[in-house]
């Protein structure tokens, strides 16, 4: 009679010897009971490698799965010939199945997925969208300009761009001293690491439904990056009626050249995937998109690592740090730094790995 | 059973063995979604609970007034908090479906995993995709959704514009329901799909217990029981495969039933009290008949062919 069902959850490693194979009436089933002896032994192996413990695997056993693997597997398409034994195939089926996940399963972990990321991984991703990112570049200037022209030819654009939680006394018709003193540093650095963490918590949430937005062809990141870019151009058209606009420029550059650059990168790569969705070429819409996709998903890790320089550049060096030359040397090493990561530190590719 | 075909897709594997998968039903992918949310934020919480409950010294000696704490002490703990919120919410899915079971723990209580559409290597770039896109699908567009409805009651804001977006963002989360292989807008993305885990245990072999290991002899009366040519052609595979179900499964009511049903239709006078050696015997004979023809390439799909 059939077990308990309990005994499946706790019972694991007791298995019983399997009888005698010429005790088996059918040839089917002296098939498998010739073979099960391997079968178990790479369900094993199998279960070990899906709890994560690769390192307590003997030699022998990772030596010997592909091998395990391709009886298995031929097992199979044999069983599915001659066996009529529907259990037998159904165990052998998710046996496979689980083994084959494990054999062309990922090949790294997320530690060596980040080692290979940092080492030219990403600064690949980035030159391979180039043609987004000029694209990306275009509409962001295209969309500071817009933002100043707006508020040049009639103030009350200001108010509809910029919000105001953010304006405080920038606002037009505020006098030089007020302007002035909104770039000034603070006293001290007391709050400013808790600004840095909120900044970067709220920058990459930012950045990451630019790239999200890119699926629905890339539009609606667009029109995100025109209207975020809308809002720099009013504010420089502010500072530039009272003359302050280097001053604005230095002050921006400390973050603004890893951030923008970051918001850059995130628009560019949702744009790759609406772009490949729009014009597939020769390949699917759908292999258009998982190919831009994941290109889009390094570039974005990526983001996120900028966002955090950037929210530490905004919140002490920009607030510490005085003078227009000073501000713009820290904001002109970081940009002349992500060029070169970007475009200068050329790896070769690692290999994945052909086939196991 | 047809809504079970719906889910069945076939990936073939490099060594060109046609597998069969099952897609992960939406309801149980929305299941494992719902858990691995409630796991993270139990956990943000616990965290910030163990945080209070360690630094609640802080406010000792300040009358309880927080503005009078160490003020570098405060930020430090908001700055922990802010940063363990952000590794959470993106580090749990991240690590967990990179690893080698390529499951949350609410896809593995659920019994799924996610796997490349194109029967190839899961690429760690994948699923970080995925996983980036889960944000603008699905939270964005609840929390956008909940804020049209708090402002068209309260009479704010521009109410046709605000539903013109809410549709755009449910075009999104309703996603899953307008393709056939209930594809989320990350899993189009990243060229994945969530599928079936299956874990089967191997069962054991029919043929070398009861009355099927000794040639039809029964245990219990000693009777042998042998079926002749013309009873064994009465059914095919289909009935054979259910046969096997319910000797494995089935309680001895139930194999009364079916021990009745063969016997009328064989044209045998059903006994009594010896019905398990029966259908062992009958069902090793009819396979064996069953599995000699398909070696010489004869099958017999069911009881109709």
């Amino acid at each position: 009679m059939k077990a308990p069902v309990l005994s499946s959850w706790f019972g694991r490693g007791e298995i019983a010897a399997p009888p005698d194979i010429a005790s088996a009436t059918l040839r089917s089933d002296r098939f498998r009971l010739e073979r099960e002896g391997e079968w178990r032994r790479l369900e094993g192996i199998v279960a070990a490698m899906e709890r994560g413990g690769l390192r307590r695997i003997a030699d022998e056993d990772i030596l010997a799965l592909p091998a395990l693997y391709r009886t298995a597997a031929s097992s199979l398409a044999v069983a599915r010939e001659t066996s009529l034994d529907a259990a037998t195939l159904a165990y052998l089926e998710a046996l496979v199945q689980r083994a084959w996940f494990q054999v062309y399963g990922p090949r790294r972990g997320f530690g060596g997925w980040l080692r290979e990321f940092l080492l030219g991984g990403w600064s690949r991703a980035v030159r391979e969208i180039w043609l987004d990112i000029c694209i990306a570049l275009f509409v962001m200037v295209a969309g500071a300009l817009v933002g100043w022209l707006l508020v040049a030819q009639d103030e009350a654009w200001y108010y509809r761009l910029v919000p105001g939680g953010l304006a405080d006394t920038r606002v037009p018709g505020a006098s030089r001293q007020e302007l002035a003193r909104s770039l000034a540093t603070e006293e001290s650095a007391v709050g400013l690491s808790t600004f840095a963490a909120q900044l970067f918590s709220n920058n990459s949430a930012v950045c990451i439904l630019a790239f999200a937005l890119g699926f629905a062809f890339g539009i609606p990141s667009l029109m995100l990056m025109v209207h975020n870019m809308a809002v720099l151009g009013a504010m420089l058209w502010l500072f530039d009626g009272q003359g302050l606009l280097v001053e604005l420029a230095a002050w921006l550059s400390v973050h603004g050249t890893t951030e923008i650059f970051g918001i850059l990168l995130s628009g560019a790569a949702g744009l790759h995937i609406g772009r490949s969705m729009a014009f597939p070429g020769s390949r699917t819409v759908m292999e258009a998109a998982s190919q831009a996709g994941q290109r889009g998903a390094v570039v974005m890790v990526g983001v996120v690592i900028m966002m955090v320089i950037a929210a530490f550049l905004e919140a002490f060096p920009r607030q510490l740090v005085d003078g227009t030359g000073n501000r713009f040397l820290i904001g002109g090493t970081m940009l002349a730094f992500w060029l070169a990561y970007f475009f200068l530190y050329r790896t070769a590719p690692t290999r994945e790995g052909g086939e196991a | 059973m047809m809504a079970a075909d719906k889910l069945a897709r076939t990936m073939t594997t490099p060594e060109g063995l046609a597998l069969p998968i099952r897609i992960g039903a939406r309801g149980s992918r929305a299941g494992a979604l719902m858990l691995d949310v409630i796991i993270i934020l139990g956990s943000i919480l616990a965290f910030n609970y163990a945080l209070y409950w360690i630094a609640g010294g802080l406010l000792e000696g300040t009358a309880l007034d927080p503005g009078a704490a160490s003020r570098g002490a405060q930020e430090f703990l908001t700055i922990l908090v802010v940063m363990a919120d952000f590794v959470v919410w993106y580090g749990y899915f991240l690590v967990q479906e990179l690893g080698p079971r390529g499951a949350t723990l609410g896809k593995r209580i659920l019994g799924l995993r996610i796997a490349a559409r194109s029967g190839g290597r899961l690429a760690p770039e994948a699923v970080i995709a995925r996983n980036l896109i889960r944000d603008i699908e699905l939270f964005y567009p609840l929390i956008f959704v909940l804020v049209v409805l708090v402002q068209s009651i309260e009479g704010e804001g521009d109410p046709l514009l605000g539903w013109i977006a809410a549709g755009w963002f449910a075009l999104f989360l309703l996603l899953p329901f307008f393709n056939r292989d209930a594809l989320r807008a990350g899993d189009i993305v990243a060229g994945t799909w969530v599928v079936e885990a299956p874990r089967t245990r191997l069962a054991d072999t029919l043929s070398t217990q009861g009355a099927a290991a000794s040639r039809g002899a029964s245990a219990v009366t000693g009777a042998r029981y042998e079926f002749g040519e013309a009873e064994l052609s009465v059914y095919g595979e289909k009935e054979l495969q259910t046969l096997e179900k319910m000797l494995r499964d089935a309680r001895p009511e139930a194999l009364e039933a079916v021990h009745a049903t063969i016997c009328r239709k064989i044209g045998w006078n059903p006994g009594a009290g010896d019905e398990r050696a029966f259908l062992e015997a009958f069902y090793a004979q009819l396979r064996a008949k069953l599995e000699g023809d398909m070696r010489f390439g004869k099958r017999k799909a069911d009881k109709f062919s």
